[in-house]
């Protein structure tokens, strides 16, 4: 990939985001941000061809505690956005 | 259809399920569905990551994810509602200082295989300083909103991380310079982990919220560069899609609170405690009892509630849910008030209140409760301090000067339910509870919100 390319991936995603977030309610702050902090956690995939490639012991070591750290925030982070949303429509479906 | 292929349509699928996803977690309807979509994105990527070729052992990949997904589950459902915030910022850590740790090793391999050129390594070395900062910026937010961290910076701390900024950019240059001394990279990382810490520690308070949604940026914008590094589309598009939403919230809550992100970032210095409010509180604080709150409260016809980090302290939610269904009971029009920073964390409140069943269209943001105060007959503070702090508007050399409140004070009757005087977060006293139509009730949240409930019900 070259980098001006990888550059304008970039630059489009960033407005991208920008508009997908722009009115939310003050009610989803928090889900969203735990949401969007699991998805920032996409840094797993990377942290997998780190640790599988076994290059040395060194990358392999660092590339395993990538993979656990990463993993830890992906799967925390969807889980527990999930139970704070939960909240919500438990309550909807009570009242309806 | 070659591996690579396979796998590059799948990081495209998963790139479209992240978009809808954000975009379906942005409207309360969809919110679950978009967490479901972004589950699944991301459940792709890491099958279709497995089929990468260079990958020649499974058992260290194995027991990573195996540890990480206990620990991350464990962690997720037994947190209390109340400690979300720290939660968030443990997670949010976590995903920084794994974008490091991967960057490093691709940098690391890179150089061991004479691979390694400018592009690389500034990519690298920006994910390093990136990541790193968020790594241990995330942890000493976690153990201050844990409050197991309580000291908050020594003399000339701001001068101390603009000197490791500086640092950093220059390390940043010399590991670009010299892409094959992998040395400078380590040298970044340590003082992106020392500036991460010393940067935070001031912050304190009503900054906390800011601080947050700003280190859930850093973690998107970490994710990104490592993307750059590892020449990966999916870890560049969603990590900037993090980062992009990231700073959208940071610039809400920084309206909110009426100042820049440079100004809560940089000119935090430890706030001195302005004395402990003795001469502002002398002889004129009216303290009360829940049965003369229940007799206020008999008599209103309309009634407002304003929580804050004290509720999330006490646990008094489902205490104040009681309060609210007595009230209506008996014919009583109660509403919400939210300021927008109040808590820990953006939205803050509304999860508590929601976890207690509340119904959200009680939950009115500081625009539309505001101009109703002055046909509120009772306005019930329950762990709020600063935000309900008339000194932001009328002592322009309050720290908090110029930050939107809640005019509570503008209501008939305010009952301030706190355990003492103390000053919040800022620091700093509170000419409210020493005014006229203030009472002050001492006492746990909870249990104060249930003596209420019982008086009214006796009555």
């Amino acid at each position: 990939m070259t980098l001006l390319l990888a550059v304008t991936l970039f630059v489009l995603a960033v407005f991208l985001g920008m508009e997908l977030i722009a009115k939310v309610p003050a009610t989803l702050h928090t889900p969203l941000m735990s949401g969007s902090n699991a998805i920032s956690g996409i840094t797993l995939i990377g942290a997998l061809v780190s640790a599988g490639t076994e290059h040395t012991t060194l990358t392999t070591v660092l590339g395993f505690l990538a993979v656990t750290l990463a993993t830890v925030n992906v799967v925390g982070g969807f889980l527990v956005t999930d139970r704070m949303l939960s909240m919500f429509s438990n309550r909807r479906k009570r009242r309806e | 259809m070659s591996t690579p292929d396979v796998i590059s349509i799948g990081y495209l699928v998963a790139a479209v399920l992240f978009i809808l996803g954000l975009k379906a977690l942005g409207r309360p309807r969809t919110a679950p569905r978009g967490n479901l979509l972004g589950a699944t994105g991301m459940l792709l990527a890491i099958l279709v990551t497995l089929l990468d070729q260079s990958i020649i052992s499974y058992g260290v990949l194995v027991a990573g994810l195996a540890l990480g997904g206990l620990i991350g589950a464990v962690l997720a459902l037994r947190v209390q509602m109340t400690a979300m915030p720290e939660l968030v910022a443990l997670f949010n850590g976590f995903g920084g200082g794994a974008s490091v740790l991967v960057a490093s090793a691709s940098f690391i391999e890179a150089v061991d295989l004479g691979r390694a050129d400018n592009q690389l390594a500034v990519a690298a070395a920006l994910t390093a300083l990136i990541g790193a900062v968020t790594f241990t910026g995330s942890l000493v937010a976690f153990a201050k909103l844990q409050e197991s961290l309580k000291w908050s910076g020594f003399g000339g701390i701001q001068i101390f991380n603009a000197a490791g900024m500086t640092a950093g950019v220059v390390l940043v240059v010399l590991v670009t310079a010299q892409p094959g001394e992998w040395a400078w990279l380590w040298a970044l990382v340590a003082v992106g982990l020392v500036v991460g810490a010393t940067a935070t520690l001031p912050i304190g308070g009503a900054d906390m919220p800011v601080i947050i949604a700003l280190l859930n940026s850093f973690s998107g914008l970490a994710a990104s560069a490592t993307g750059f590094v590892l020449e990966n589309s999916l870890l560049i598009i969603a990590g900037s899609l993090v980062g992009a939403s990231g700073l959208i919230l940071t610039r809400i809550m920084c309206v909110a609170m009426n100042r820049s992100i440079l100004d809560v970032v940089f000119s935090a210095a430890p706030v001195a405690v302005v004395g402990d409010g003795d001469e502002i509180y002398e002889g004129k604080i009216a303290s009360t009892s829940a049965e003369e709150v229940a007799m206020l409260l008999e008599t209103a016809s309309r009634v407002a509630i304003v929580p804050g980090y004290g509720m999330a302290v006490a646990q008094a939610q489902h205490a104040v849910r009681d309060l609210m269904q007595t009230l209506q009971d008996s014919g009583v029009e109660v509403v919400f008030g939210i300021h927008p920073v109040a808590g820990r964390m953006p939205g803050h409140m509304n999860v508590l209140l929601a976890e207690a069943e509340i119904a959200y269209e009680l939950l009115l943001d500081m625009g539309q409760v505001n101009p109703t105060f002055a046909q509120t007959d009772v306005t019930i503070v329950i762990g709020a301090n600063d935000v309900v702090n008339p000194a932001a508007r009328t002592d322009p050399d309050s720290p908090i000067a110029g930050m939107p409140i809640l005019d509570v004070d503008e209501s008939r009757t305010v009952v301030v339910i706190k355990r003492s005087l103390s000053p919040g977060f800022a620091g700093i006293a509170n000419p409210l509870f020493a005014a006229d139509n203030t009472l002050m009730l001492f006492g746990d949240g909870r249990q104060a919100t249930l003596d209420i409930v019982a008086a009214l019900v006796n009555a």
